[in-house]
């Protein structure tokens, strides 16, 4: 089961400058260890202490995963995964 | 309706049916019209409970200097009210914002300070919090943080909706500060069982997210995500093609962001559809088009809009 995961700019020197890369999951925590596998490093820049760390945020087909529970949402094929880093509006 | 003058004018703003761009007659969409502001934008009622509330704890008094980082609207409302009032402002505006809101910002003798377009609004904030440092007199009445703020939106927003809306089922407004979603959402929760509140953050181009590491990413201090009942990340490219269904079907003329809160509205609606449930569902126009001709988004193709806004903070 590949599922489209969407890189932003500022992680991309682990994925060797790749915007998306495919991963397997059925779950995002699952996800991201399967990212890891193949991106080694890249886990510590979006978790810390078992939850998503404050600045990143993750959607899974456009929705915050925040509230879609988080680590353990559930992941289908043919889901888009974004990661974005936190930024200002107003 | 008679006002005492201009700056009394805020809020009191009409709530509009939009029967065709509606679903069905069960599953209904409602638009609240900020637009219908003293400066022509939502951000007049953060920008006059901000000044309000400062004047009255005497941080600002005759002759103050506002600082305030802001990507335009809300520069716009305070710099209207400093003008009328004889306050001195500084705005500190990302490079990459429309042409016509500097212009604005001008008009009403704000002085501008551009901050770098990469990090769009967390470099404007950085660059504000260095120069209230180097002048500890000025007021930062910092939006991002401000209860007053939310508050505006506590106090009349979220009462004004409920008034004419007594059956709503769902308020969807923009992510920016915060201050429209925590304040009126706070305000429905705790009135209306059940109500959802969703929140339409933008999602711009990489450029805006150019941070030099993860770490200076930016939360605003208001964010409580309790308030929310979920989020949604709308690109450019749903958000043009929104603004203009709702131009074409309801003939209202919004800016760019409204279309992003619209999509998430007519996801909401779907869904309730899907579900074959009621819903009355009020959402935000943030402000009108005009300020965002110049990027020609209003006609001609989609890939050439959604080019136009790349790297632009359009929201």
């Amino acid at each position: 089961m590949a599922i489209e995961v969407r890189i932003p700019t500022i992680l991309r020197s682990y994925t060797d400058g790749a915007k998306t890369v495919q991963a397997k999951g059925d779950t995002l925590a699952d996800l991201i260890d399967n990212l890891e596998a193949e991106h080694a490093g890249i886990k510590g820049r979006l978790v810390e202490n078992g939850r998503l760390r404050r600045f990143v945020n993750i959607y899974v087909n456009d929705e915050d995963v925040r509230f879609l529970g988080g680590l353990e949402a559930e992941l289908g094929e043919g889901d888009s995964v974004t990661v974005l880093p936190a930024v200002a509006g107003g | 309706m008679r006002y005492e003058s201009f700056l009394d004018s805020v809020g009191g703003t009409p709530l509009v049916g939009l029967p065709r761009l509606s679903p069905s007659p069960k599953v209904r969409l409602w638009a609240k019209l900020e637009d219908r502001n003293p400066t022509g934008s939502v951000k007049d009622r953060a920008a006059m409970s901000m000044i309000r509330d400062a004047e009255a704890d005497g941080r600002l008094r005759p002759g103050s200097t506002i600082l305030e980082p802001t990507s335009g609207n809300t520069g716009i409302s305070l710099a209207m009210a400093a003008r009328v009032l004889g306050y001195r402002i500084v705005c500190v505006m990302p490079e990459n914002t429309s042409p016509e809101r500097r212009e604005l910002l001008a008009m009403y003798g704000a002085e501008v300070v551009l901050s770098p377009a990469a990090g769009g609004s967390n470099e404007a904030v950085r660059v504000a919090r260095r120069m209230s440092e180097n002048h500890p007199d000025w007021v930062l009445l910092y939006q991002y943080g401000n209860p007053a703020n939310a508050a505006a939106h506590y106090d009349t927003t979220g009462p004004e909706i409920l008034a004419d809306l007594p059956t709503v089922t769902h308020f969807v407004a923009g992510l920016g500060t915060t201050g429209t979603l925590m304040g009126a959402g706070r305000f429905l929760r705790e009135k209306v069982p059940g109500i959802e509140i969703v929140a339409a953050e933008p999602r711009y181009g990489e450029l805006v997210y150019g941070l030099r590491n993860l770490d200076e990413g930016f939360v605003p201090e208001l964010y409580d995500p309790d308030v929310l009942t979920t989020r949604f990340s709308v690109g450019p490219r749903d958000a043009v093609a929104r603004v203009r269904e709702l131009l074409d079907t309801e003939g209202i003329f919004a800016g760019i962001s409204t279309g992003a809160i619209l999509h998430a509205a007519l996801g909401v609606a779907r869904k309730a559809v899907r579900a074959d449930k009621a819903a009355d569902i009020a959402f935000i126009v943030c402000d009108g088009g005009w300020k965002y001709l110049s990027t020609g988004v209003y006609s001609g193709d989609l890939d050439d809009a959604e080019e136009a806004l790349d790297g632009q903070l359009w929201a």
